[in-house]
């Protein structure tokens, strides 16, 4: 069985959430995605520290749960979670962006240990995350699906797509995170929530920087729905 | 057993989803009427998934369902499939690592009547572009189950091209393998037919001094088969699809040797014409006539 909170006995463990910036400012030469990487940092880290099952020795452990970052933009605060809990070496960030470093500006699950799925183009992985959910389904597995996404991404066709499929297809073990810094060009009228629960999506709306609300909506009661927990972090929060 | 193609596909995924609990069928609503018809939607209901008309998720899942394990199935028409889901066989299912069995209908003109929207004669080409996946374009029934079962035992992706067109009999004796047709005089040009022009070329030839070969996987090329086959300094290669798709493989593989190549296939993708599938090959110059006018303007000399 894997457990949340494995840092406790996790080689590369021995670092928390106070390590994360510091582990990110390693991290340079991808500055134009700061921002997409801070307005992730606290849904992240929460997500691993409190809320997922992994097995850090054994990434491809068969009862994990999955996370996907379908934006894929701005890993850096994915990297340094992924080295706080002891999935790749804290010195691999340094190398963040080179020829050599496995970890590139869009993260590769070929080269990065944990990374479930290779993202970085817009549109991707909420459809490969409704597939990855069915698929648990079918084994019967407990395990979870946790897609993150951007306001901005909505934008992409693609995403109403697995929104509208998840919706009808009952997918309880998948949930959605949004992180809403308002970077839609368009925006959302109604609210980003109305275009998940009109599917069928259950919704929960927290406050993407407070620990305890994003644990709270993370373990929001979905049965037999997929949820969708929109995570605010102010305008083009960095 | 069906003699159509997407008759026979329907019948081998039955059979590949019976003998193995990894396959899964992603549709997008095209053909769910046959596996309807089949009683496999009602026999495999959690495997077989509809995701409506929506491509692009039907991509992608596929993806997903591949990282849990599965063996993906997918199959549309050839312009939605491969041309408006490009990106997620790139993204979705060759960077992921992961395979899939992607089975397209329609190909080049299927759907004559339906226009341009429905035709795809740019789908090789496209897919050729892909690392990691085998091209099957079957000429028949019978191929494209061999074809299917290839790939299902396979250890890549495979996109398989099915069509309502048809040859008389099966010409591929090895999926992947170059098989000669006819063979002509020493130093005659070798004339390679691909998959379901290979009935239209032998009447096209019929008394030509040429050797006429025959694949239905165009990618991997048999590279080392086609060089053991060909005797003379030129090769003439009539494809189903976009023109010259195939010319830079056959390239490759005689890159030791002063060959002359040229292709006869699709030039002309905007036909803006309607009618059937006779004179959409016609108008293509794919039809027996029509090999018969390219080889001739190749200068190929009578047999005898």
């Amino acid at each position: 069985m894997v457990h949340a909170q494995s840092i406790v006995d996790t080689p590369g463990a021995g670092h928390d959430y106070s390590h994360l910036r510091t582990f990110m400012s390693r991290m340079t030469g991808d500055e134009k995605h700061s921002e997409a990487a801070t307005s992730t940092l606290d849904v992240i880290w929460t997500l691993y520290d409190r809320v997922m099952r992994f097995d850090p020795s054994r990434p491809d452990h068969p009862g994990r749960d999955r996370f996907v970052l379908s934006k894929g933009h701005g890993p850096m605060a994915y990297y340094a979670v992924l080295a706080v809990k002891g999935f790749i070496p804290p010195n691999a960030l340094d190398e963040f962006g080179t020829f050599e470093s496995m970890l590139g500006h869009h993260p590769d699950r070929r080269l990065v240990p944990g990374v479930e799925v290779s993202t970085g183009s817009l549109g991707h992985g909420l459809p490969t995350a409704v597939g990855m959910a069915l698929g648990l389904r079918i084994h019967r597995s407990p395990s979870r699906v946790f897609c993150l996404l951007g306001d901005g991404e909505l934008d992409e066709g693609s995403v109403h797509e697995a929104i509208a499929m998840a919706g009808r297809s009952a997918l309880g073990n998948l949930t959605a995170i949004v992180i809403d810094n308002d970077s839609a060009l368009h925006g959302w009228p109604n609210g980003i929530g109305s275009r998940f629960s009109v599917e069928g999506w259950e919704t929960v709306d927290v406050d993407g920087r407070d620990h305890e609300a994003i644990e709270a909506g993370l373990r929001w009661p979905h049965p037999d729905v997929p949820l969708a927990v929109i995570a605010t972090v102010g305008r083009r929060d960095g | 057993m069906g003699d159509r193609m997407r008759e026979r596909f329907v019948e081998t995924v039955g059979d590949l989803l019976t003998i193995d609990e990894r396959t899964v069928v992603v549709l997008a609503v095209i053909s769910h009427s046959l596996f309807d018809d089949a009683g496999l939607t009602a026999r495999f209901p959690e495997r077989i998934i509809d995701v409506g008309i929506r491509e692009q998720l039907q991509i992608g899942v596929a993806g997903g369902l591949a990282l849990e394990g599965f063996l993906p199935i997918v199959t549309g028409y050839a312009p939605f499939l491969v041309e408006r889901a490009f990106e997620q066989l790139k993204i979705g299912l060759t960077h992921q690592g992961v395979r899939a069995i992607a089975a397209s209908v329609g190909a080049s003109w299927d759907a004559s009547g339906s226009g341009r929207t429905h035709q795809a004669p740019e789908d090789v080409a496209l897919m050729a572009t892909l690392p990691g996946w085998d091209i099957h374009v079957p000429g028949n029934a019978d191929e494209l189950e061999r074809a299917l079962r290839h790939a299902y035992r396979s250890d890549r992706s495979s996109y398989i091209r099915m069509t309502a067109d048809a040859n008389a009999h099966r010409y591929s004796e090895d999926v992947g393998r170059i098989t000669t047709l006819r063979r002509g005089s020493a130093g005659s040009p070798t004339i390679v037919a691909v998959g379901p022009v290979a009935d239209a070329t032998l009447d096209a030839v019929s008394n030509l001094d040429v050797t006429v070969l025959y694949t239905m996987t165009p990618s991997p090329l048999d590279g080392r088969g086609l060089r053991a086959r060909v005797v003379g300094d030129e090769v003439l290669v009539i494809e189903p699809y976009l023109a010259s798709t195939s010319a830079g493989r056959v390239a490759e593989a005689m890159v030791d040797r002063a060959i002359r190549i040229r292709s006869h296939g699709v030039r002309q993708p905007e036909v803006q014409r309607y009618g059937s599938p006779e004179d959409h090959r016609r108008f293509h110059g794919l039809d027996a006539a029509g090999i018969r006018r390219f080889i001739e303007g190749e200068h190929v000399t009578r047999a005898g």
